[in-house]
């Protein structure tokens, strides 16, 4: 297993779009923690990048590597190893490269430069992010025997988490205003890996706003520390999911 | 002034010429600090040496000093309230008083002034007392370097640190207040001074003020109080070079300001509160010097609010800060520094060209609906804020700094 | 040995395999021929495993296949078209095929590696090798570990006729040591020294399974190619 994990890793880590990837990331980290003033405002900054670009680029680039890598899956399906091994390996590979171009880029500039826990836990998110993302990317191409189909869905997905989603809770939020909305705020958030992550972090860098009303319920839910341990279980739940849904699909898949 | 010059001169006249000295020890001659009051003449000298006196209710009813040497202790057995002074020109240092009575219907206090003048209370610790230092139809008072403890918690009642009723003229000076109802409690309080105090961990406010008017704060610290600090219903009020920090909740606020007119809030800082200023119903305030740092909101300007000027301040790494609940403005928001602007300053003048709108759309959402809070810094939410900055429509489009500083201003 | 029983596949509304069953015995060099989407193809994928039959079941030596992974380490396969990680060089595949499948104490055969004179280009890049090259890569690996199975699909398209000449006597070799070679071609005419027995398919059915000879005999052609043609026409009538 390991073997297959290293040669898609030494694979991909020669990929061009992955060195530009981690390039892009190593500059925007940069500008942001030398440029900016105000450390709050730059995690601000680095947070949005972390939760847009992050999941963009982790769906779009293990979708189009799967498809790329049909073949050599093929390849590997026809020697003597389990097949379930074969996927999860393409897909450790496949996070671990994207882990290691995020980890480069903004993990090791940002722990240098500013080691608190918000800055660990940001990245820390950054990379649950990453690993979701690209298990998201291979449950879709796994369902999708079209390239173009799957890249679609890739980005359907990633619109879905990261705009449609807040938008439909927006609406929901309005429309039954007039009730306590606390918890279910709570469990729609959880529903989300994105949000999951931004409030997890939100609750360190808008702390005082935090406390306030809602914020409250939260602070009380995610701010302890059995609340990020329950958030980070959603969020590893969220990675093994898609993934136990992709293996049971592969395992009966015809190549 | 002619007050305070008064009263040292009485104070040192009874020092220097007329007055006896009556010692209390646990050993003797005297064993008792009643007894000893009872035997003292006016401008007598009690001193009171270490121990533990029991005295069921110490009344002082003559101007007499009354000194602890050594931290001797007043006990009151959770039962009495320890020390009532009903004499004016009445000086008491150097004690600890502790355990008061707990009551529902009564105030008892750790040491209470009665409709006295010219009382000095200084340098005592009270621990454990239900009301602190209760002063009640008083003039002219000091309470200086105190310690005030209570040990209550939310399953004991708590009463105030130190209350001030209907009085006049009071110098709050140095004391430090910690775990009661209010730590500062004014209520009908005029022309009094409160300084350099720090008032923390309270169960209600750090600071409780209605129906005073022309009194000064100065350089006093109100922190991790519950609800912060409340000034309600006063006019002539000046509040300056105090620190305002880590008050958090639902219901926390740095300063609370309701239904204040022509008064000051300068040279301060408001640091983590989850609400650092709350002005409601507020009329001819000035706030202005003072520095607005990571609280949740800055400012929630209330559309009550008239005629208010918020200028010279420092707005970094606030949350949000200005909210306002409509869109009638009738304040002045000029030339503060907002660490969120992002105009430019061509003719290099020191001040943006262009004006900063400090109340962002999210702020107005939030104010309406709090639960949309969980969206905040979510892709949608800035999408949102940023269409509403090309095209406003929800905001206050009068609330505006027209000449926002480009730099942080040196305080 | 393998066994195949009643075999059925169906891709949406269209059957590829109906009610295939076949014996193919070892030692025996055996062509599957049969018009454009006959199910060839999808009947050596069904056999490695690729894909999962609707019906019937696979034996490899005995043991069902379905569900198993170990099998496959006794076959070797060339697919139609060889494809590997694009930044790989050719050494690497080897290493990482060696790495992956290599048992301790089993013998490499380098035969063709070193007919095709691969070392000489062991650090090109996969993405920079012709088809031809590619098509080398995956015969090598299909009889590198020694498999007693081996699975070829249109093994000389793409291969110049030197190369192709090379592969033809390997496969030769191979059977002559009693493995069991399932060749696919479309190019009838380099079967013909090369096979002892024919499966025919058309229509996901098996037309018919006979040796060769038998085969010469039954349409009185000697030439495959001419043999086949005689089959199609009689099928048209």
């Amino acid at each position: 297993m390991n073997k297959i994990i290293k040669y898609v890793v030494l694979d991909i880590l020669r990929n061009k779009i992955l060195v530009s990837y981690t390039v892009l990331l190593f500059a925007i980290t940069m500008t942001m923690l030398f440029l900016q003033d105000n450390q709050t405002k730059s995690l601000l900054s680095l947070l949005n990048i972390v939760l847009i670009v992050l999941p963009l680029v982790s769906i779009i680039f293990s979708t189009i590597y799967y498809y790329n890598s049909i073949e050599f899956i093929e390849l590997l399906v026809c020697q003597p190893i389990r097949r379930s091994r074969i996927l999860l390996s393409i897909y450790a590979g496949l996070a671990l490269s994207l882990l290691i171009a995020f980890g480069i880029g903004v993990g090791l500039p940002l722990l240098i430069m500013d080691h608190s826990l918000t800055s660990v836990l940001l990245v820390l998110i950054g990379a649950l992010l990453t690993i979701i993302f690209s298990a998201l990317a291979i449950l879709g191409s796994v369902f999708m025997r079209d390239k173009a189909r799957g890249i679609g869905v890739a980005i359907l997905a990633w619109f879905y988490f990261s705009l449609l989603y807040d938008g439909l809770v927006l609406f929901l939020l309005f429309q039954f205003s007039d009730y306590p909305l606390e918890k279910p705020s709570i469990v729609l958030g959880s529903l989300n890996p994105i949000d999951l992550g931004r409030i997890i972090l939100l609750l360190r860098l808008d702390s005082s706003a935090m406390m306030g009303y809602t914020g409250a319920v939260f602070k009380s839910f995610f701010g302890s520390a059995g609340g990020i341990l329950l958030g980070f279980g959603i969020l590893t739940l969220w990675m093994v999911l898609p993934l136990w849904g992709a293996v049971r699909r592969f395992n009966h898949k015809d190549l | 002034m002619e007050r305070l010059i008064s009263l040292m001169l009485l104070l040192s006249l009874s020092n220097l010429g007329f007055g006896r000295v009556l010692k209390v020890s646990p050993s003797g001659p005297l064993t008792s600090v009643a007894d000893a009051v009872r035997r003292a003449a006016a401008g007598d000298t009690v001193l009171v040496y270490p121990g533990v006196y029991y005295e069921k209710g110490l009344v002082i009813d003559k101007p007499i000093h009354l000194k602890g040497i050594g931290q001797p202790a007043l006990d009151g057995e959770h039962r009495y309230e320890v020390v009532t002074i009903r004499s004016g020109g009445v000086t008491m240092e150097g004690f600890v008083v502790r355990h008061s009575g707990y009551s529902d219907w009564n105030d008892l206090a750790g040491i209470r002034l009665a409709a006295v003048r010219h009382v000095v209370i200084k340098n005592n610790q009270l621990d454990d007392t239900f009301f602190g230092l209760y002063c009640q139809n008083s003039d002219s008072c000091v309470l200086e370097n105190n310690t005030l403890h209570s040990r209550s918690d939310s399953a004991r009642l708590a009463g105030n640190g130190i209350h001030c009723w209907h009085c006049n003229g009071m110098q709050l000076l140095n004391n430090t207040i910690t775990r009661h109802r209010d730590g500062i409690y004014f209520e009908f309080v005029t022309n009094s001074l409160i300084q350099g105090n720090r008032s923390f961990y309270n169960m209600r406010y750090g600071l409780h003020f209605m129906f005073s008017h022309n009194d000064v704060y100065d350089g006093n610290r109100f922190e991790h109080n519950e609800a912060g600090v409340s000034v309600m219903f006063s006019h002539g009020v000046n509040m300056k070079h105090n620190l305002f920090a880590d008050n958090q909740g639902g219901g926390a606020y740095g300063i609370l300001l309701k239904e204040i007119t022509d008064s000051r809030i300068e040279l301060s800082r408001f640091v983590h509160n989850t609400v650092a200023i709350y002005m409601e119903g507020t009329t001819r305030v000035q706030v202005s010097q003072n520095v607005f740092r990571d609280n949740g909101w800055a400012l929630k300007v209330q559309a009550s609010c008239s005629d208010d000027t918020i200028t010279k301040n420092n707005f970094l790494g606030n949350t949000f800060d200005i909210a306002t609940n409509g869109s009638l403005v009738l304040n002045n928001f000029d030339r503060n520094y907002w660490d969120k602007y992002d105009g430019y300053d061509l003719n290099r003048d020191g001040y943006g060209d262009v004006p900063y709108h400090p109340v962002s759309l999210y702020a107005m959402v939030a104010e309406k609906n709090p639960s949309v809070m969980m969206l905040f810094h979510s892709f949608i939410v800035s999408l949102l804020d940023r269409t509403e900055k090309v095209m406003p429509s929800i905001t206050p489009a009068d609330l505006v700094d027209h000449i926002p500083f480009m730099k942080p201003i040196t305080l | 040995m393998i066994d195949l029983s009643h075999i059925a596949k169906r891709y949406g509304r269209l059957q590829v395999l109906d009610d295939v069953s076949l014996s193919l015995p070892m030692g025996k060099s055996i062509a599957l021929i049969g018009p454009n989407g006959s199910g060839k193809t999808t009947l050596i994928k069904c056999l490695l495993g690729m894909v999962v039959p609707d019906k019937g079941s696979i034996s490899f030596k005995g043991r069902n296949i379905l569900g198993d992974w170990s099998y496959r380490a006794d076959i070797g396969y060339m697919p139609q078209i060889g494809r590997y990680p694009d930044n790989m060089t050719i050494a690497q595949v080897f290493g990482m095929m060696k790495d992956i499948r290599c048992l301790p104490g089993k013998d490499l055969d380098e035969d063709l590696v070193n007919a095709f004179q691969l070392p000489l280009i062991y650090d090109k890049r996969m993405r920079t090798l012709s088809g031809g090259t590619r098509q080398k890569v995956s015969a090598c690996l299909a009889f590198l570990f020694n498999p007693s199975v081996i699975v070829l699909d249109e093994p000389t398209a793409g291969l110049d006729p030197v190369a192709a000449g090379i592969l033809t006597k390997k496969i030769l070799e191979e059977t002559n040591k009693g493995k069991l070679v399932l060749i696919t071609s479309h190019i009838l005419s380099e079967l013909d020294d090369l096979v002892d027995e024919v499966v025919y398919l058309q229509d996901g059915r098996v037309r018919f399974h006979k040796s060769l000879p038998q085969l010469r005999v039954d349409t009185g052609e000697q030439k495959l190619v001419r043999a086949i043609a005689r089959v199609m026409e009689n099928a048209t009538i």
